[in-house]
Parts: structure tokens; sequence; C-alpha cells
């Protein structure tokens, strides 16, 4: 029994407000969602604050919820389906980590794209909004390819994020983004 | 033509389409997975609605929180009014968006750097 302590020490000491790990549904994003919004109203954060986290969970956990689709094949429980969603706060400042399983494939072109969003400035990423926006096609899934640019434009800070290689086939892709009024 | 009303949901705006006034309203929160699958009626309708047009077609866009699923979809559907806006009818569009709601304002800028239709920027205290 010692680890559920270690767990609950863990979140504790990175002030997490809510943790979820397993398949994202949609069933489930939309609780995730309806829980963040009182737990903001109860804390009495700004509309201005609460929009932002608002607007930034809805991407990040809409990629979790996309990402579920590394193998068509299998029946979506395995592990590689599974992903980690937390929000943390601090004084005036909210931290959203997302963990998910990606191909290794994958990596190259989401690694350069969130260079390419860190090294912009506000006035470049909307520009570059703009530009995937009236350019990009709809996936099938009716993703745009708009959701990390989307996330840095509102967030206003750089986005942190890890790619840790877990066999030849698979890498942890791990995302931080931070909220401050 | 019916109009068109949808009831919105945690994650659809409200719809109403009506043919005889030329308002089309879209309020609420736009964020579904999946946003094609309901944009696509709002599409239908306005192919139906573009054969017989009244004069003049206001579009009210009372969002208060959209997806980037949702964006592609928007656009398609300005570009749509665009073709309109040539074809017999003034289309107009008023974005409206709350106080301090940088975010939506600036949505709302980029829309109109894009398309070519009137826009009007309506701040309000509450949508």
């Amino acid at each position: 029994m010692k680890t559920v302590y270690d767990i609950y020490q863990m979140l504790e000491k990175k002030n997490v407000i809510l943790a979820f790990q397993g398949v994202m549904t949609s069933e489930l994003l939309t609780s995730i969602l309806q829980i963040m919004e009182t737990k903001m109203d109860r804390l009495e954060e700004t509309p201005k604050i609460k929009k932002k986290v608002f607007n930034i969970l809805v991407e990040c956990l809409q990629n979790l919820y996309h990402h579920i689709d590394l193998d068509e094949i299998d029946d979506g429980n395995r592990e590689e389906n599974s992903s980690l969603f937390m929000i943390a706060k601090t004084n005036n400042m909210y931290t959203i980590t997302t963990g998910n399983y990606m191909k290794n494939a994958e990596v190259e072109n989401l690694e350069n794209k969130l260079g390419l969003i860190n090294s912009m400035s506000s006035e470049e990423l909307k520009t570059y909004y703009k530009e995937v926006l009236i350019q990009g096609t709809m996936s099938e899934k009716g993703t745009a390819g708009l959701g990390m640019i989307d996330i840095a434009r509102k967030s206003g800070k750089s986005l942190e994020f890890n790619f840790l290689e877990i066999n030849k086939d698979l890498t942890f892709f791990s995302l931080s983004v931070k909220i401050a009024d | 033509m019916e109009n068109l009303n949808l009831e919105g949901s945690a994650k659809t705006p409200t719809v109403k389409f009506d043919s005889k006034s030329g308002k089309l309203e879209l309020k609420g929160r736009s964020i579904p997975e999946n946003s094609i699958e309901f944009y696509k009626p709002l599409n239908d309708w306005i192919d139906g609605y573009a054969t017989n047009p009244i004069g003049e077609t206001t579009v009210d866009i009372k969002l208060e929180y959209f997806n980037t699923s949702s964006s592609k979809c928007i656009l398609d559907l300005f570009k749509q009014l665009e073709t309109l806006n040539k074809q017999g009818t003034a289309v107009k569009v008023n974005w409206y968006f709350e106080e301090d709601d940088e975010d939506m304002a600036e949505a709302g800028e980029d829309y109109q750097a894009i398309i070519d239709l009137p826009f009007e920027m309506i701040e309000v205290e509450e949508i």
C-alpha cells in the first residue's frame, strides 16, 4: 500500500487538481470539461483565465482522443492507446500536462512542428494559423492540424515537450502547457 | 423552405437558420471531436437557401468556445456565404465576443482577413 501514498504525495507536491490515466473517450472528455468548469467557478477564476484554460483543455484532450488509432486492427484496449492527463494549479498558473504513445515514424514531423511553433512570435503564430486554416485539409477524423498552433497562441508561452523512445515502434510523447493571467 | 433549428448541447451550438427573415444564427459552444458531421446539415441548408435567398442575409456568430476542428468548418461555412453574397443576396456577418475575450475577438479578425464579406465585431457582456 506504500505506492498509493507515493502517488498521492507526488500529485499533492505537483499541485495536481485533476488527473486521469487510460483511454480517452468522448464521454470522458465531456466529464473532464464539466469538472474543470465547476472547479474554476468555485475558485472564482476570471472569465479570461477560465476561457483560456477551457479552450486549451479541449485541444489537449481532443489530441489524446484522436491519437487513439495507433492500430486500427486491434480492439483499442492495448496499453499504447492509453494516455495521461493532468492539470495542476499553483498561484495564478495552470499547467496542463498530457502524455501519449505515438509511432516513431511520426516523431520527426511533430518535433519539427513544435520547434517551429516555439520559435514564432505571437504575430507569426497568427499568420501561421491562418495559413494552415486556409490551405489545410481536414482529415477523416476531423482534425485540421491547427491544435498545437492554437494551444501555443492561447497560452502565449513556449510549449514544453519531450519524446521518450520506448521501443523500435513507439515513442512516449509528453506535452506541458502553461496558462497564466 | 424549412427552417433549420438545432438545440445546443455540451459540445454543439444552437442553430437557428431562418429562410424567411434571412437570419442565420450560431450560438453557444462548438467543440465536437469531429465537427464535419455536425456542420454537414448546415452546409446543405445553405445550399438549399442559395437557390432562393432573400435580399439581405444576416449571419450572427455568437460563440463562447470553438475548437480547431470547428474552425475549419466555420471557414467553409463562410466560404459558402461568400459565394452566396455574389448571387442575389447581401450577406453580412456579425461576430459577437464577450468583454475581455481577446482570443474570440482575434478569431473573428482572422476570418475577417480571409473572407470577403462585411464583418461587424460586436462586444457584449455575455453571450
